[in-house]
């Protein structure tokens, strides 16, 4: 099991250049921040949720993968119907809070917002695999490639981790040196994990530079990083979504841009 | 410079008065070195840990960094040029699989030294496909590199170093971390590589065996000292052979001398397994039994993924048995007879364990602190302490060490050190994982003369390995275990 595994899929959508989906999900973002309604955030993510259908992230899946959202957009759900600014009838009071028709109208915007911008973003880099990320970011991007395939090879080393890490567990027990209290214990390991990670990316480094990376010749790119059709069609269904969102809005009157009202 | 960069010929070596000392270093890595290797030979590196082997290869490479990182004399020259300046005449393959796969994916993997080059994507995919042929990988492109064997990974090392189509096949202990089955794969991929490219190649092990056959030429290095020995393999096996042997390379012929027991293994049952299960969270054996009495030595052996490791963490304690028992009352004491419920600090006292990377259980800055752990552990006073851990230093041969860092030790020292972390809080039952992994034969011979010194005086050994010589020399009884129908 490693972070880099390869992500594929026959869906449509893992064929989309990453950066494409970068872009997408940038688009929904920056489009629906403008704004603090239930209306846009609603729209956009009824839309969003047919574009998840389509892209074939099974339910299990997609509860296993986004239920840390739905948590975080009903905690700040809560937060805001508890503790903004009193306005229009109360409903409850207790201490410092107040649950009024204001604050829960801004409680219900908020928490459907956090769910429109965070699933689709999610959604899109799920179906990303980090190799194809690098050649996108390093040719159509065109970052420097020293730091884009730096980033990748570190990448790499994440999934020994975890068994560097049990590893390091069984060690520590068998010096004897388990038994201290748990905050201590952990630090004492973590520091261990940094120690190694280190080591093995020094032994990477060297293997690269064996292999002529970072070297003055200029890189070439054994898969070539395209911006087609379906990239600029992901954009473009990013944009519609994000567009009739606001139009939506706008025209029911529930226009907020950033949340002045 | 853009565009096809072809392949190169088979390169020449040219080394002149050439020496590197490292930057942290007062002493010379190489000095004096005089070396000329001819377009398509090969040469076998031998020479004591240290000698300077590595830094040879790694100088060829072009991995050696520059003025910050050491001082260079002399020249090193490859194919007339200066080793450090013509990178992709030489490729590099070295010793530790997992931490030379770059890519995810086997095709990108190989694929990663070509676009460096600045080889043009046409010709790109044609030359993976020829290098992946040409060293037996026979998987999809887009197969995933984490899902390989040592072995494997070894031959993708070997398949990446070829696309880039060096004049130079520098190979650094390329099996040392392998299982003998890994071993024979690289070997014969390497074969296949030089009958079809003529490559010049320089190899170092400390195996003599795996290479022999293989190479024309014998090159002998002493640390400081230059080439001490130079010629065909028989002749400078058959001269140097018993020197060699004595400061730890494996020479066919010279096998390493295997201790000699002095009293037999008892009937008393210092731990045993009853109708055992296994495994991380899931089953991966069961139904073990297993008795290990003082003074016995318990060889597991099998195939990887067997369940050997799992076996052995299973038995020092480390693992709770998923069913079953492991049963160590003799061992216990007061305490209850399953090891997995004592205390760490219990433990030490008990059951040692070592564990096939000995970086994983270093603790301490200095080779003093790292032995001292234990003892104060179990609340020795500094007097006891200090005389454990000189006598165990000077058993092992570490006395000269003391002050140095665990993680700077070489293989050989890494690895009696951690042997010595066990052993410093005397526990009668210990459990070796691959302890003979990698290492030179004086190593070999003083770490079988140790364990059989231990088995004498009643302790026990629990042993997992791979290493049939190390059966042959130290185990009472093996358990070997079968392949199970499990994915590694």
């Amino acid at each position: 099991m490693s972070i880099l595994t390869p992500v594929a899929g026959t869906q449509a959508i893992y064929r989309v250049n990453p950066v494409a989906k970068f872009a997408t999900a940038m688009v929904i973002s920056v489009g629906l921040l403008l704004s603090v309604d239930w209306v846009s955030a609603s729209v956009a993510l009824a839309f969003e949720a047919v574009l998840f259908f389509w892209a074939g992230i099974g339910p299990r899946r997609f509860v296993a993968r986004t239920w840390p959202i739905f948590i975080a957009a009903a905690f700040a759900g809560v937060t805001i119907a508890l503790y903004a600014t009193a306005s229009g009838q109360t409903y409850a009071q207790f201490l410092f809070a107040h649950v009024t028709e204001g604050s829960v109208n801004l409680a219900i915007a908020t928490a459907l917002r956090v769910l429109a911008i965070a699933l689709p973003a999610v959604v899109l880099f799920l179906t990303i695999d980090p190799t194809d990320l690098a050649d996108g970011l390093g040719q159509v991007v065109r970052l420097p490639s020293r730091f884009v395939i730096g980033a990748l090879g570190a990448l790499r080393l994440i999934g020994l981790f975890a068994q560097d890490w049990r590893a390091l567990e069984h060690a520590r027990r068998a010096r004897g040196v388990a038994d201290r209290g748990r905050v201590r214990r952990f630090a004492g390991q973590a520091f261990a994990l940094l120690v190694l990670s280190i080591r093995r990316g020094s032994k990477l480094a060297t293997a690269m530079e064996a292999r002529g990376f970072g070297g003055t010749t200029k890189r070439t790119w054994a898969r070539a990083s395209v911006i087609g059709a379906p990239e600029v069609a992901l954009v473009l269904i990013g944009v519609a979504v994000t567009g009739i969102a606001i139009a939506t809005s706008v025209l029911t009157g529930h226009w907020n841009f950033l949340a002045t009202r | 410079m853009t565009g096809i960069v072809s392949g190169h010929p088979p390169a020449r070596v040219d080394a002149r008065g050439w020496g590197w000392r490292h930057a942290t270093r007062a002493d010379w890595a190489v000095r004096g070195l005089d070396l000329r290797v001819e377009p398509g030979e090969r040469v076998l590196l031998l020479g004591a840990s240290g000698a300077g082997k590595s830094t040879l290869i790694a100088a060829l490479a072009g991995v050696l960094g520059g003025q910050d990182e050491g001082d260079e004399e002399g020249e090193l020259l490859i194919a007339g040029r200066k080793a450090s300046a013509v990178r992709g005449t030489a490729g590099l393959v070295l010793q530790d699989p997992d931490s030379q796969v770059v890519l995810a994916r086997v095709g990108d993997d190989v694929a990663f030294g070509c676009e460096n080059l600045g080889v043009a994507r046409s010709e790109i995919w044609p030359r993976v496909r020829s290098a992946l042929a040409a060293v037996g990988l026979t998987l999809p492109l887009d197969h995933p590199t984490s899902e390989l064997s040592g072995g494997q990974k070894q031959r993708l090392a070997l398949a990446g170093v070829l696309a880039m189509r060096p004049g130079l096949l520098l190979l650094d202990e390329p099996t040392a971390n392998l299982d003998p089955e890994g071993v024979t794969e690289v070997r014969d991929a390497v074969a296949r590589v030089l009958e079809a490219t003529a490559s010049t190649l320089v190899v170092i092990e400390h195996r003599v065996s795996v290479w022999a056959d293989l190479v024309d030429r014998v090159v002998v290095l002493e640390a400081g000292g230059g080439v001490v020995a130079d010629g065909p393999p028989a002749d400078v096996l058959r001269r140097e052979g018993a020197a060699l042997a004595a400061r730890g390379v494996w020479v066919p012929g010279h096998p390493p001398q295997h201790p000699v027991r002095r009293t037999a293994p008892t009937e008393e049952v210092l731990l045993a397994a009853e109708n055992l299960s296994i495994g991380r969270g899931s089953v991966l054996r069961s139904e073990i039994d297993l008795a290990v009495t003082a003074g016995s030595a318990i060889a597991i052996t099998g195939a990887n993924g067997s369940g050997k490791t799992t076996l052995g963490l299973t038995l020092g304690g480390l693992l709770p048995p998923l069913a079953g028992e492991v049963n160590a009352r003799a061992l216990a004491g007061d305490l209850k007879p399953s090891p997995i419920s004592w205390k760490s600090r219990e433990l030490v006292t008990r059951i040692g364990s070592v564990f096939q990377d000995p970086e994983h259980q270093f603790l301490a800055a200095t080779v003093r602190d790292e032995l001292a752990v234990g003892p104060r552990v179990i609340g020795l006073g500094a007097s006891q302490t200090s005389a454990r851990v000189t006598e165990l230093a000077e058993r092992l041969r570490l006395v000269h060490l003391l002050d140095a860092n665990p993680f700077t030790l070489s293989g050989g020292e890494k690895r009696r050190l951690s042997v010595a972390t066990a052993l410093v809080t005397r526990p009668p039952l210990l459990v070796l994982d691959e302890p003979t992994f990698g290492q030179d034969s004086r190593t070999w011979r003083e770490l079988t003369a140790l364990l059989a010194e231990l088995l004498d005086t009643g302790s026990a050994v629990v042993a997992v390995t791979h290493d049939e010589e190390f059966v042959d020399a130290v185990a009472t009884s093996r358990l070997r275990l079968g392949s199970v129908g499990v994915a590694r």
